[in-house]
């Protein structure tokens, strides 16, 4: 028998972690001598109160979706793949070389070669220590952290070298043709006469994460190859005995999660900057850790955890701005807050609420 | 002072131990419900019960790990509060446990001081424990060598390690929790010695154990337990095996297996000098030669890491070894790509493996969704070259759930939410229902409770009679002889000799088991 009704795990924990994580947050925040209250009224309104803070809401959860799904694919076989960051920014390189082969003329003919180029790119980064792991037992932790900073170092060399702009001071390529522009919410929603935001940077790629969270659910929960994924990473052991084979899964799943975590760069390097920047990933490898934290490893739970952490990003900067005691620092705190209590502190409510409903139970009974 | 003097004379009389109302829930599930026992001082009393009856919660609460919602504990008389493990041991009691808690790197003397320590130096602790270890194994037969580090000892040695830890730390109450489950019959006989030794000396000792026989064999008392209850206490001479049983089950069982003499064709599986070396360079398996013929059950007998769970991987696909196997003549890969668990499906080699919860099962998958493992890759399972087909898996689930009585019959539940019996006959009604030319099976009935060991052997004679080749391993010496039609005795890797079942007894096995070779039959 289950311990608690699904809609509790599924809703009511992650809620009351929020709600704690909020009010240690607000103490910090009054810590500081500034009025938690405002600050929480800033950071909603802030993200959801305009067209503009929804379109940059939606467009950082865009990211997360990817990035958060990426983690969950892996952790699904027992991975802890904490390159996301890396892989998406070599996906970038991809990215960045589908459209500067061509004048592309269309959007829609640019795009599907784009993610082609991102995945494969993202799925080599993931490849090798997804290798080293299944043949040589290299802890997948380890050599992925290392491949994020090989990573950056590789996105610093090339673009410092032959990507670079030349006319330009910074680590940049050249602006991608005008054709392989992706539609953003306003140029979508104003012919139907919806008025959005014209520097939202919300674009058609939060369509295509939400396709990838249905793209995961079917995988994992349909097909044999998320059967097997799924199976290897509850038991090893018990994979072994069944026969299915550990090289093969490791690899695939971070051949995925590789993919995944590299159409960030779709939204970021093709929808929003036109070129390549060096530093475009900003975080949101790290963040997908949090969001598939959050999300319990399952798509719809992470398509609502990245919409949570789009708030909080979007929500920060405005806090940022309008209260100048609110450093950078300080809106890490609070998102490093809210990590902490729905990632790594989950228990201490989820015990005690399975407690409850035991005891609603028992007294029912 | 006086006072407390007679009042401890008094006490002499009264029981070691009584337990008064004890009762202990798990969420919705009563583990024990309203327990009264008394068991007296200087008596051996064995506590027997299915699988999941509530025993060892009740030795739990006992020993301080769990606290009773209700109930009282005295001991000696004297009303005592067990909150923790320090309390227990403080009141006397001693636990053996069926898993040591031994630290293997640490020599005996070490780990009999190991939370007993006098003071922050060592040197003095060690000394006197060594005094006091001389003195013990003198007394009950207890010898073991106090620098022997544990993990070069014996699995009987390393038992007596913890029954010294227990009397270290001065115990009058000994629990030991299915002690003879790791031990060859001879060892099991010393440590009944033992038992009586202690006994002889006013020490109380709770024995809880599946094995009837050995309830017989050691006990003053027994009490039965089932479903949290305890349906009766009395005293051993009185009863019989056939009559705990009944208790236990509440109902009438058969203990021996109800089966036609075996009709054996032609041999099926052929295994030639099959060696195997494990990662830490020790030779697991040398030179295994054995055939299992059509219809007939191949028996394993050996005690638990001879060896026996590296044969069935082996077997199973799992591990790599050298060597040659055939089927119907036809070799089988041993080592590289193809030699894995699929190959071995797609042969007709079918594997009920020794631990359903660690191998043959996913505790966390759904009963469907473990009812395909393995052949997953099955056509009848699959929709096109990617997709599973779910509805089939749960139709075809549900149809199984229902021939093989796997209670609660739902195939959408999770495999950790069946009791121990549900989830064997899970991975029986998996293994069996292929009709598989081959069935290896590891320790069909641990852990599994009398009822359903009766359906679960039921099934493998079955299999037997349309037939099959099948191969049982198995440390329990009681189902070899009742199931198996010719044995084989595992030691230290090799196979010490075989046996017709029927021509031979537990006396002659339980030597080979020792290691002491016997010419083959």
């Amino acid at each position: 028998m289950d311990k608690m009704p699904r809609w509790a795990d599924v809703f009511l924990v992650p809620f009351i972690n929020l709600i704690l994580a909020f009010v240690v947050s607000g103490l910090v925040v009054l810590a500081i001598g500034e009025n938690p209250f405002k600050a929480i009224w800033i950071m909603i309104s802030g993200s959801l109160g305009s067209t503009s803070g929804i379109g940059y809401t939606l467009y950082y959860a865009t990211n997360y979706m990817f990035t958060g799904l990426a983690v969950a694919v892996a952790f699904h076989a027992r991975l802890f793949n904490i390159g996301g960051e890396g892989q998406a920014a070599v996906a970038g390189i991809g990215t960045a070389l589908v459209l500067l082969a061509f004048d592309w003329p269309y959007w829609w003919l640019a795009m599907p070669f784009a993610i082609i180029g991102a995945a494969v790119f993202g799925a080599a980064w993931a490849f090798i220590p997804a290798y080293l792991q299944a043949k040589r037992g290299s802890h997948i932790v380890i050599t992925t952290i290392m491949f994020n900073f090989i990573g950056a170092a590789l996105m610093g060399f090339l673009l410092n070298g032959i990507l670079k702009n030349p006319d330009t001071q910074n680590a940049e390529t050249v602006a991608f043709p005008k054709g392989a522009h992706l539609p953003t919410v306003h140029e979508v929603l104003s012919p139907l006469g919806i008025n959005f935001a014209k520097s939202a940077p919300l674009n058609v790629s939060f369509l295509l994460a939400l396709a990838c969270a249905v793209g995961v659910w079917f995988l994992l929960w349909r097909t044999r190859l998320g059967y097997q994924i799924r199976a290897f990473g509850q038991s090893e052991t018990a994979a072994r005995y069944a026969g299915i084979d550990a090289v093969k899964i490791t690899v695939i799943t971070m051949l995925i999660s590789g993919a995944l975590a590299g159409m960030l760069s779709i939204n970021v390097v093709m929808g929003e900057q036109g070129r390549l920047i060096k530093e475009f990933v900003e975080g949101a490898g790290f963040v997908g850790i949090a969001v598939a934290l959050m999300g319990r490893s399952h798509p719809f739970g992470i398509v609502l955890a990245s919409l949570l952490f789009g708030m909080l990003t979007q929500g920060g900067f405005e806090l940022m701005w309008d209260m100048p005691a609110i450093s950078r620092e300080m809106v890490l705190v609070i998102q490093a807050l809210i990590i902490l209590f729905t990632g790594a502190l989950d228990n201490m409510v989820r015990d005690p609420v399975e407690r409850l409903f035991l005891r609603m139970r028992k007294r029912k009974g | 002072m006086t006072g407390e003097k007679q009042q401890g004379r008094q006490e002499t009389a009264a029981p070691a131990i009584e337990l008064k109302g004890i009762s202990k829930a798990f969420g919705p599930v009563q583990a024990n419900r309203d327990i009264s026992l008394s068991v007296a001082k200087g008596t051996i009393h064995g506590i027997v019960g299915e699988n999941g009856a509530g025993k060892s919660t009740l030795m739990s609460i006992l020993y301080g790990f769990y606290k009773a919602d209700a109930g009282e504990i005295y001991i000696n008389g004297q009303r005592t509060p067990i909150p923790d493990s320090q309390a227990a041991i403080a009141a006397g009691i001693g636990m053996v446990f069926q898993h040591f808690k031994l630290v293997e790197n640490f020599t005996v003397l070490e780990n009999v001081v190991l939370g007993a320590e006098d003071g922050a130096l060592l040197r003095p602790s060690l000394a006197k424990a060594r005094k006091t270890l001389v003195q013990l194994a003198h007394e009950y037969e207890l010898e073991v060598d106090p620098d022997a580090v544990i993990e070069e000892l014996s699995v009987g040695h390393q038992q007596r390690v913890e029954i010294l830890k227990a009397l270290y730390r001065s115990a009058d109450i000994l629990i030991l929790d299915e002690p003879t489950g790791v031990l060859t019959p001879s060892e099991a006989d010393h440590l009944f010695r033992i038992l009586k030794n202690l006994r002889a000396q006013g020490k109380t000792i709770i024995l809880i154990t599946h094995k009837l026989r050995e309830i017989m064999e050691a006990t003053d008392t027994v009490s039965v337990m089932r479903q949290g209850q305890m349906t009766a206490t009395m005293k051993t001479r009185d009863t019989s095996p056939q009559k705990l049983a009944e208790l236990m089950v509440g109902r009438k069982v058969l203990l021996r297996v109800d089966k036609k003499p075996a009709k054996p064709g032609k041999p099926v599986l052929r295994v030639e000098n099959l060696r195997l070396t494990d990662s830490a360079g020790v030779e697991r398996l040398k030179g295994i030669s054995f055939e299992v013929r059509a219809g007939e059950i191949l028996g394993i007998a050996g005690v638990a890491g001879n060896g026996q769970s590296e044969l069935l991987d082996v077997l199973g696909g799992i591990s790599p070894a050298e060597g040659r196997i055939t089927l119907h003549d036809r070799p089988l890969p041993l080592a590289g790509r193809h030699a894995n668990g699929q190959a071995r499906r797609s042969d007709g080699i079918a594997h009920v493996p020794e631990d359903r919860q660690r191998l043959g099962l996913i505790m966390d998958f759904m009963a469907w969704e473990n009812m395909c493992f393995g052949y997953h890759n099955d056509p009848k399972y699959n929709k096109g070259p990617l997709m599973m087909d779910n509805p089939a898996i749960l139709d075809d689930t549900a149809e199984k759930m229902q021939r093989f009585d796997i209670r609660p019959p739902n195939p959408r539940l999770r495999a950790e939410s069946f009791s121990g019996g549900n989830q064997q006959k899970l991975v029986l009604a998996r293994e069996i229902e292929r009709n598989p030319e081959v069935l290896l099976v590891g320790q069909p009935t641990r852990g599994v409770d009398i009822g359903a060991i009766e359906f679960i052997h039921q099934q493998i004679v079955a299999l037997r009679d349309a037939g099959k080749a099948i191969l049982l391993v198995s440390v329990e010496l009681e189902e070899i002889l009742s199931l198996t039609d010719r044995v084989a005795v595992m030691f230290d890797g090799r196979i010490m000799g075989e046996r017709i079942t029927s021509e031979t007894d537990e006396k002659e096995l339980g030597l080979m088991m020792a290691g002491v070779s016997g010419e083959a039959a």
